[in-house]
């Protein structure tokens, strides 16, 4: 027991280290300390890495590939050290395999313009599953438009797991890529991601994963996963916004045409003939945004330090303590509650409406996500408007999910329940 | 607290759980739809109108406490109300709740003036109001608070 004690202070003792890296937490909303419980929408930021991205405009903003002087060969260097960062991240094989996009939206629009426009044609088809997020699901539609494929859907069952058995029966002659999210956004489903690959690749199809909602919180590596994409945003992983990363495997993304044209992604212009850069910079058009690459690097150094083990298992016993605390409130129903999940808590509460719980308990310094969560088609599935959404990172606490629980009290409260 | 008392008034609360003209209107001659694609609200609107005056609005759809009760106080105050009456009662109800007019003679609706203070609910507010402009203007678009 005493055992117990010790490594339980010494967990709120780690807990208070790492808190004390992100200044944000000590904000007050409403004149009570701020609970975040939207990590899922973005999450915050170390001090590192706010001072990172501040470091490249103060010492050595210039930029890269291009000049020959000093400051633009430590920013290029810089910007590429991000870029190996981000290979170890996710084992790519290759530096090559990363390819710097503005996050998740831009990775997919790259792979199906790309990828998909220069090769799908009438009756092709590309299989997602009920609950991606829209990003996953327009860019296909836009794509389909454009070639005549079609979408086809893996359903969810009642408790937000995808329904293997049906994905089993899609995959036909006709599939020409799978392109479902690792974890759902909405409601914390790990999916089966490994069992995905391996009957698609039976048939010689490549699969896309989105992996917006599981970068920060799961271990990843792509060549064991053997995923043909890989696409997520650097927000998410406690780096800043507006940067994000698609992998694809080397042959892939050499066999694609470019996405966008421009500089840094050509070898030689001329009128009569343009050839293109290779692999990154084909996929690489423009003035990237080289704070944001350099800043991202330093969030990949930071989560890695601790670990995602460490991680995994203080976000699981936190995901593990707030589904019994909030189980046990009356009229509240947790939706999604799959086998394996990650620190999302998706809820609806009888008699009060998602955004209103959202006010009240933005009242009470506790920010949560309410709506839909832009999986409009996973909540006409599940039968509901929107739901309210916790959303757990490394920086969270019991503390904070006892402030979770009492704020919705109060909104029961308000409400007269 | 006091704020959220103030937002959820037990008028509200009532119009929230029991709305009043909830439902299709039968000869109904304007209707429009209204959605606020941000929290998914929907609802639509149906009207009455003969020589200028609403005779009768009913309102059917889904949304927040905010926005149902805001939809159900509106169709209670434009019953018997002419075209232009509506029209100005929209102006004065955006005014005070985005705190530009002063809350003034808003009659039933004035328990909706606490949401001024939450500057981010007036679209849940305003939602059943725009839509009504649309219907009468005969504007066949569905109407969206973004």
């Amino acid at each position: 027991m005493k055992l117990l004690n010790r490594v339980s202070h010494y967990d709120d003792v780690q807990l208070q280290f790492w808190r004390s890296d992100f200044p944000i937490l000590k904000t007050k909303v409403h004149g009570k300390q701020l609970v975040y419980l939207d990590n899922a929408a973005t999450t915050q930021k170390p001090l590192t890495v706010i001072e990172t991205e501040q470091e490249y405009y103060r010492n050595y903003n210039a930029n890269v590939h291009r000049g020959i002087h000093t400051l633009s060969q430590t920013a290029t260097e810089a910007f590429e050290a991000a870029r190996t960062k981000v290979q170890h991240l996710i084992n790519a094989a290759s530096p090559n395999e990363i390819i710097f996009v503005r996050g998740t939206t831009e990775g997919v629009n790259l792979v199906a313009q790309s990828y998909g426009r220069s090769r799908f044609q009438a009756n092709d088809e590309i299989i997602l599953s009920q609950m991606e997020h829209h990003s996953n699901i327009v860019p296909w539609q836009i794509l389909c438009q454009q070639t005549g494929a079609r979408l086809r859907i893996i359903p969810v069952n009642t408790i937000g797991e995808l329904q293997m058995e049906v994905f089993e029966s899609l995959l036909n002659e006709h599939t020409r890529l799978v392109a479902v999210t690792h974890v759902s956004n909405a409601l914390g489903t790990i999916n089966p991601v490994n069992e995905i690959i391996d009957q698609a690749h039976q048939r010689n199809i490549p699969v896309l994963l989105d992996g917006a909602q599981a970068i920060a919180h799961l271990p990843v590596d792509v060549q064991e996963l053997d995923c043909d994409f890989y696409v997520f945003s650097g927000h998410k992983l406690y780096g800043p916004t507006g940067v994000g990363v698609l992998f694809g495997k080397a042959a892939l993304l050499d066999a694609m045409p470019p996405y966008q044209g421009g500089g840094d992604m050509i070898r030689s212009v001329s009128f009569e003939n343009t050839s293109y850069n290779t692999l990154p910079y084909k996929f690489e058009a423009g003035t990237p945004n080289i704070a944001g690459v350099i800043a991202l690097g330093d969030a990949v150094d930071y989560v890695t330090s601790i670990g995602f083990e460490a991680i995994g298992e203080h976000e699981q016993a936190l995901l593990s303590y707030a589904t019994q605390r909030m189980g046990r409130i009356p009229g509240l129903r947790i939706i999604g509650t799959a086998v394996k999940k990650i620190g999302i808590l998706s809820f609806v509460l009888e008699g009060i409406h998602p955004h209103d719980i959202g006010t009240i308990l933005n009242n009470q310094g506790v920010a949560i996500r309410t709506g839909h969560h832009c999986t409009m088609p996973l909540m006409e599935r599940l039968g509901l408007p929107g739901t309210a959404r916790a959303s757990f990172a490394l920086y969270n606490t019991r503390k904070e999910v006892d402030a979770l629980v009492e704020a919705i009290y109060k909104a029961k409260e308000v409400f007269k329940l | 607290m006091n704020d959220l008392r103030d937002l959820y008034q037990d008028t509200i609360l009532d119009h929230y759980r029991q709305p009043r003209n909830f439902g299709h209107l039968d000869n109904a001659n304007c209707a429009a739809e209204g959605f606020n694609p941000l929290c998914g609200d929907k609802l639509s609107l149906y009207l009455r109108v003969r020589d200028g005056i609403i005779e009768d609005i009913h309102f059917e759809g889904s949304g927040c406490a905010i926005a149902t009760a805001s939809a159900s106080l509106m169709t209670e105050c434009l019953k018997g109300k002419s075209q232009a009456e509506a029209l100005k009662l929209l102006k004065n109800f955006h005014g005070a709740i985005t705190g530009v007019l002063p809350v003034g003679d808003l009659g039933k609706l004035e328990v909706l003036a606490g949401i001024s203070e939450f500057p981010e609910r007036v679209k849940c507010a305003t939602l059943a109001w725009h839509t009504m402009k649309a219907a009468l203007e005969n504007n066949q678009v569905a109407v969206t608070t973004e």
